[in-house]
């Protein structure tokens, strides 16, 4: 009998866990710690909420109960179900709170991608300077993450074996980050609505065992067929779904990397006419060691150099203009292509 | 409530035959008139979001293509969001059922300005016709947020759609603005604020929320149409504009107005719950401040909307935290309502049984709203199917519930005739059934992480989609065997009486329908709106 009641435990727990992703991360596992409290959480006060009524309802119903008592309220158990709820809610809050941060401080080492959101496929680019489709490349147990921007409308980046999401906002740059356990695929999902074909909008992470993710960067192509499916969604192995723009599996080697590119940029846009890339003062702050700290603007305003603000810098240099340097810079919104900004900040970044 | 209220009986004459014609409907000053006009047009915009929503489910039923093309899908849903919302769920209880019920509630003869009310109407169809013409154009694919960027590319009617809206604003405001006034100024002597009717509650916070939040959705709807129309660069980024500045403007309205699309329906439970239980509600006091309280809380809680939008980590955490007590003012209502129940003398008539429905629906809304107010969580469910089912069970098993069980509460007051009970039992038991078929597997397969808005989707999401188209139809049967049965009932129902559930409050206490000017004496109150004494009698062949 015992062991009957087991069993259907096991199967039953079984059972619930095929209604949550798999979770690849220690973020995803905490999350389903804090997403099971809450079902059954829930669950104690539905199945109360509804007992009490279905109770009420057989013993109190018209034809055994014909003389209703002339109750008004009761201000004790008033206060009991006001307090309580606070105090679990309260609770609750706290613990979405602390996963939350877990989520989204992404630790120091991690390995940075750019992603490029466009209607309607996700563009990955690399340190390297290589750059893939629909397909992005991490290796596993070690932290990735993802500072990404879109050429067009918002898109979001969802994948649900991480539990992270994040809007992709055309103008500014947001992240995620993720360190994954299981190798093979993990689904990516466009989780804003982006037009047309927003539920072709896919992706997949494609992540690797050391060994793999030294064949990947040595340049030597992944037989991704081969690689086992997403846990989650088992059979189902495309970045893509339906019609709209095929997604290129492959990987694009270019021979500069990021920061190199942004080099070559910097000189043919004219960039280090005014900003010295040693230190030395010109008519603009230096690039040297910028990256990452605070300055103060004109106006007293002391803002942090992060990607965000090298590329309002680049696009609407005139707002935010670094205290001592005067306002000469010209607009560059509209002369300069996200993957520019994205290597001018990679260079500016390798300048320590 | 009153037993000073004199029954108002003069033979024959009542709102319905009080002038004949089309034209003296058309140009009516009459509350109730205006309330019935509201609530066949509304019903008209509500069948037709229907059939948006079967046609989506019906593609989804299986993964691909099978109907339409990611653009009609898209179109779809867009249209099925914006006519529901705007057109529907909005106006519904406050400006149908409201319009005939609070004044008869106060005991006044109309509302404060009858000519605004009538306005208000003519505003609303002007509006919506707008809206709805772009039909016949190239139709409108922005999902009914509008969202921008998006909606400023979109080659789509997105402007008349958002001339609409804004012109329908303004109908909701002057009804608000209408009932604040009234509620204020038109109360019967002796019918003091601690005696109103938990619906004239629910009805006052909603209009508070309706003429302060409205305006700001007006003029972000028009800000979008210059940005569409002049290019003025305010929430376009490629023009130096903030895209996600519009959310913050749109999710500052439309946030309360979950909450106008929701306390109406939760001052009709009110209002049933003591009626068929034949008791006094437990903890009026409680229930009502928990109106303004939600009513309150909800224009400081949009941020919730936000939480991946790239909106800063501390708002994150103050939205979330504030979005927590939200909780407890509608958990006060939830257990007041059941605890009303207890020791009452139940009567199991239609309107009990939309009450049953809606605790049961409502309840998982509110729970699952939890899970969607700790950020943790909402990072991964937002934008998820399990949004879909959370709001649905809200909108749909809250607000759509409580207004079938009002409809079939007030039906004998509106029409003089009652509704045909078995049937209309049937009906309920399906829009139940129905609608738990329809929207729990979407928590689950939005957990599982299918993404809303998606005309196609992976083959794994498959059983969950099915189960949920097959639930539509039997939603829709529910619905049409309700109105069936309504639309007979008007024909060859049963003289209801006065009174038929032995009601306390106002409306109760005249003639069904009632005569033009609501009561042929002033009435007088002297005690609360729900005061059953177990010893007494009362009325209610019915009930």
């Amino acid at each position: 009998m015992i062991r009957l009641l087991l069993g259907l435990f096991e199967m039953n727990k079984n059972a619930l866990a095929a209604t949550v992703p798999v979770a690849a991360t220690d973020v995803a596992v905490s999350w389903d710690n804090l997403y099971w409290f809450l079902v059954y959480i829930s669950l104690f006060f539905f199945v109360g909420i509804i007992l009490a009524m279905i109770i009420f309802a057989v013993k109190y119903r018209k034809d055994v109960h014909k003389k209703p008592k002339y109750i008004h309220g009761h201000t004790g158990l008033e206060i009991v179900w006001t307090v309580i709820p606070t105090f679990l809610v309260l609770w609750i809050f706290w613990w979405g709170w602390v996963v939350y941060k877990d989520m989204i401080h992404a630790p120091a080492d991690a390995m940075e991608v750019h992603v490029v959101g466009k209607q309607w496929l996700w563009q990955f680019v690399y340190k390297n300077g290589t750059s893939s489709i629909g397909d992005l490349y991490v290796p596993v147990n070690k932290p990735v993450k993802l500072i990404m921007s879109s050429e067009d409308v918002i898109h979001s980046m969802f994948i649900p074996n991480f539990r992270v999401k994040q809007d992709v906002v055309p103008g500014m740059y947001t992240s995620v980050w993720f360190e994954t356990k299981i190798p093979g695929i993990h689904q990516i999902f466009c989780t804003e609505y982006c037009g047309t074909s927003h539920s072709g909008m896919l992706g997949r992470v494609i992540a690797l065992t050391p060994d793999q993710w030294r064949d990947w960067v040595s340049g030597k192509k992944i037989d991704v067929d081969s690689l086992p499916a997403d846990p989650t969604y088992p059979g189902f192995r495309s970045n893509h779904l339906g019609e709209g723009m095929p997604a290129s599996q492959g990987t694009l080697t270019t021979g500069l990397s990021l920061a190199e590119k942004g080099k070559a940029l910097t000189q043919s846009k004219g960039c280090v006419a005014c900003h010295s890339v040693d230190g030395s003062r010109l008519v603009g702050p230096s690039y040297k060691g910028i990256f990452g700290e605070d300055v103060k603007l004109e106006g007293g305003k002391v803002v942090k150099v992060d990607e965000n603000y090298i590329r309002r810098s680049i696009e609407n240099p005139q707002a935010e203009i670094v205290e001592g340097y005067p306002p000469s810079m010209p607009v560059y919104k509209g002369l300069v292509t996200e993957e520019e900004i994205i290597a001018i900040t990679e260079y500016i970044k390798s300048l320590k | 409530m009153s037993h000073a209220a004199a029954p108002a009986v003069q033979h024959g004459d009542n709102y319905i035959n009080h002038t004949p014609g089309i034209k003296s409907w058309l140009g009516t000053l009459d509350h109730k008139r205006i309330g019935m006009m509201y609530l066949f047009t509304i019903m008209i915009f509500f069948l037709l979001g229907g059939i948006f929503a079967l046609g989506i489910r019906l593609e989804l039923f299986s993964p691909g293509l099978q109907y339409m093309t990611q653009d009609t899908y898209n179109r779809f849903f867009t249209y099925h969001g914006a006519i529901m919302v705007f057109m529907v769920i909005i106006p519904l209880i406050p400006a149908a059922i409201g319009n005939f019920v609070l004044p008869m509630m106060l005991g006044a003869k109309d509302v404060a300005f009858p000519r605004w009310n009538l306005f208000s109407y003519y505003i609303y169809i002007c509006g919506a016709l707008l809206a709805s013409s772009t039909l016949f154009l190239k139709g409108v694919d922005t999902g009914w947020t509008f969202y921008t960027p998006y909606s400023i590319r979109s080659s789509s009617s997105a402007t008349y759609v958002l001339l609409g809206a804004f012109i329908m604003g303004f109908s909701s405001i002057l009804t608000g603005l209408n009932f604040i006034v009234t509620i204020h100024k038109l109360r019967a002597p002796g019918l003091h604020w601690d005696r109103l009717p938990l619906f004239v509650w629910a009805l006052y916070a909603t209009s508070v929320i309706q003429v302060l939040a409205t305006p700001v959705l007006a003029i972000t709807l028009l800000l979008l149409v210059l940005e569409r129309t002049l290019g003025i660069g305010i929430f376009d980024p490629k023009l130096g504009g903030d895209p996600v500045l519009f959310q913050h403007f749109f999710w500052f309205y439309s946030h309360p107005a979950v909450y106008i699309m929701v306390l109406p329906g939760m001052g009709v439970i009110s209002e049933i719950i003591p009626v068929f239980s034949r008791k006094p509600i437990f903890g009026y006091k409680a229930i009502a401040a928990a109106t303004f309280g939600i009513a309150l809380v909800s224009f400081i809680v949009w941020g919730h909307h936000l939480f991946v939008s790239g909106q800063s980590e501390f708002a994150n955490m103050v939205f979330s935290l504030i979005t927590m007590f939200v909780a407890i003012p509608t958990g006060v209502k939830v257990f007041g309502w059941v605890a009303t129940m207890y020791k009452g003398s139940l009567r199991f008539n239609t309107p009990l049984l939309y009450v049953f429905g809606f605790l049961f629906v409502f309840t998982i809304g509110g729970l699952t709203g939890v899970f969607l107010a700790t950020i943790a969580i909402d990072v991964h469910l937002t934008d998820t199917y399990f949004v879909i089912a959370h709001f649905h069970y809200v909108m749909v098993g809250g607000t759509i519930m409580a207004f079938l069980g009002g409809l079939h509460y007030w039906f004998p007051k509106f029409s003089g005739k009652m509704y045909h009970e078995t049937p209309a039992k049937i009906g309920a038991f399906f829009v139940m059934v129905g609608f738990n078929v329809t929207f729990f597997p979407q928590f689950i397969v939005g957990v599982l992480g299918m993404p809303r808005r998606y005309a196609d989707y992976l083959p794994q999401f498959t059983v969950y989609n099915r189960i949920s188209t097959i639930g539509s139809w039997i939603l829709a049967v529910g619905f049409i065997v309700t109105a069936w049965n309504l639309w007979r009932s008007l024909k060859n129902g049963e003289k209801a009486g006065d009174n038929p559930w032995g009601g306390l409050t106002l409306e109760w206490q005249t003639a069904s329908p009632p005569p033009f000017e609501n009561f042929l004496y002033d009435p007088v109150v002297t005690e609360g709106p729900y005061e059953y004494r177990g010893d007494k009698v009362y009325l209610g062949k019915n009930a």
